[in-house]
């Protein structure tokens, strides 16, 4: 894996309605602390503004927070956006509350590139970035 | 370039990618300028700078929905600061603008400074002209108002807008930050809180002791922009503005300048490219910098050390 020499763009995103963005910031700022450049959009984003977003700041990894279990539809509903605009070169993390061993299988098996639950030490999320896209 | 033809036909992934390679400063950057360059010009270019949490991007979210309703499009390239120690950085205008996250006809760009000196007033003027050459109406630069880099972006800028807050301080602060011979308008935003009207006034004081244009004199407008407040009469001023600098034939003497500026600086990032890869390549930089380091020799005789090295200038210019 060759090292590249310009930050890695990250797009954090928190879709659906649960109401508050805490976990969230904490990833961003570590996200940032590793020499990421993240991009934070804020609460209940929808899927259709996440892709375009992602479109817009041409980020190399979507990472979305999701607390409220609703991480296999959403995710699903990403990819197939992603895929009808075209764009096919980001990798997706899925971050939350992941309540069973099943749903993080089935993410993964879905196309989600990395699945970490809220007990996930930041440095394996940043090391897992790294691997990817650095 | 295949990137350059989907760009111009409308293709936002394209558009990105491209800004992508303009930031990282890419060896395609001369290829991609040379291709837009005849197609930029017609946008209209607004910079909105100030210290943080002033509010700039709601102001920037809420000239947006003017802007649109009037039926023209909008680029908005929001920078923020990279963190000294990590290299990385929170980039968080968005959260502001969510409104036109779904509006085909606003593009939203995000960068971070960066910190290379003068890499991003250049990325970003470079971004800028894509987004012109993309068809952009009217492009947006927030920047926040505190270093040179930052001033630097601002000033490569039709209409400058400088947003402050009633704050204790703010007044004597914009002096010294040299963000009063830039603004064109003055925004006191968060007019909802106590100390606005005074700030306002003493703005006003100020400026008129020192007008710095016979054509233009610059007014202060007070804004409560996430309440939408005063919103539509700083819009106002800004088509104000642009109006005296098109009548008085200002606009194209500013953009003259600023393209003049602009050469200036790439001559120099070649010509310093140049010479300090040639002078390293050969260990004759670390030689002069132990010097300097040692006391035997000032920068400025190792400059000339450098610069009467006739070999080396071959080298670099024949
Ligand atoms: N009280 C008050 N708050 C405002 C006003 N305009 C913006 N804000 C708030 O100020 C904070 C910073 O705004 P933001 O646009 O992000 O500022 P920026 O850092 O200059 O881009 C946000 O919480 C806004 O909601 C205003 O006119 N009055
Ligand atoms: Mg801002």
């Amino acid at each position: 894996m060759s090292e590249r020499d310009v930050p890695i763009r990250v797009l954090v995103a928190k879709p659906g309605l649960d109401g508050h963005d805490r976990g969230a910031k904490v990833v961003v700022k570590a996200l940032r602390d590793a020499g990421m450049e993240v991009i934070y959009t804020g609460l209940h984003q929808n899927v259709d503004q996440i892709v375009a977003t992602a479109i817009q700041e041409d980020v190399d990894v979507i990472g979305l927070s999701i607390l409220n279990g609703v991480h296999i539809p959403i995710s699903k509903k990403l990819l197939k956006k992603l895929k009808e605009k075209g764009v096919e070169d980001k990798t997706i993390i899925v971050g939350g509350l992941i309540p069973t061993e099943e749903d993080f299988e089935k993410l993964k098996e879905i196309g989600i590139d990395g699945v970490f639950p809220t007990s996930t030490p930041f440095d394996t999320i940043v090391a897992f970035i790294k691997e990817k896209v650095g | 370039m295949e990137l350059i033809d989907k760009m111009f036909s409308g293709d936002q992934i394209a558009l990105a990618r491209l800004i992508t390679i303009l930031e990282n400063q890419s060896q395609s950057v001369p290829e991609i300028m040379k291709a837009i360059y005849p197609h930029i010009g017609n946008a209209y270019l607004l910079g909105i700078t100030g210290p943080p949490g002033g509010g700039k991007s709601t102001l920037v979210d809420e000239l947006t929905s003017i802007i649109r309703r009037k039926g023209l499009t909008v680029g908005i390239v929001a920078v923020d600061p990279t963190s000294p120690f990590s290299g990385g950085a929170l980039l968080g205008d968005r959260v502001r603008m969510q409104k036109h996250y779904l509006d085909d006809g606003v593009f939203i760009r995000s960068m971070a400074t960066r910190g290379s000196f003068g890499g991003l007033t250049n990325a970003a003027k470079c971004v800028i002209r894509l987004l012109d050459a993309f068809g952009k109406d009217i492009i947006i630069v927030e920047t926040v108002g505190v270093g040179q880099t930052e001033l630097d972006i601002i000033k490569a800028v039709d209409t400058v807008l400088v947003v402050l807050v009633p704050e204790a301080g703010d007044t004597i602060q914009t002096m010294k930050a040299g963000l009063m011979e830039i603004a064109d308008i003055f925004v006191v935003n968060k007019a909802d809180r106590e100390g606005a009207k005074q700030m306002a006034g003493e703005l006003r004081t100020m400026l008129n002791d020192s007008q710095k244009q016979t054509y233009w004199q610059v007014p202060v407008m007070e804004t409560q922009a996430n309440n939408g407040i005063g919103i539509d009469e700083l819009y106002a001023e800004i088509e104000h503005h642009r109006d005296v600098l098109l009548q008085t034939g200002n606009l194209s003497v500013r953009r003259r300048r600023q393209r003049e500026s602009e050469l200036a600086e790439i001559v120099e990032r070649r010509i310093k490219d140049k010479i300090v890869e040639r002078i390293r390549k050969e260990g004759k930089f670390s030689v002069l910098v132990k010097k300097i380091a040692d006391g035997e020799i000032d920068p400025y005789s190792a400059s000339n050390e450098i610069f009467s090295d006739k070999e080396v200038l071959r080298d670099c210019f024949l």
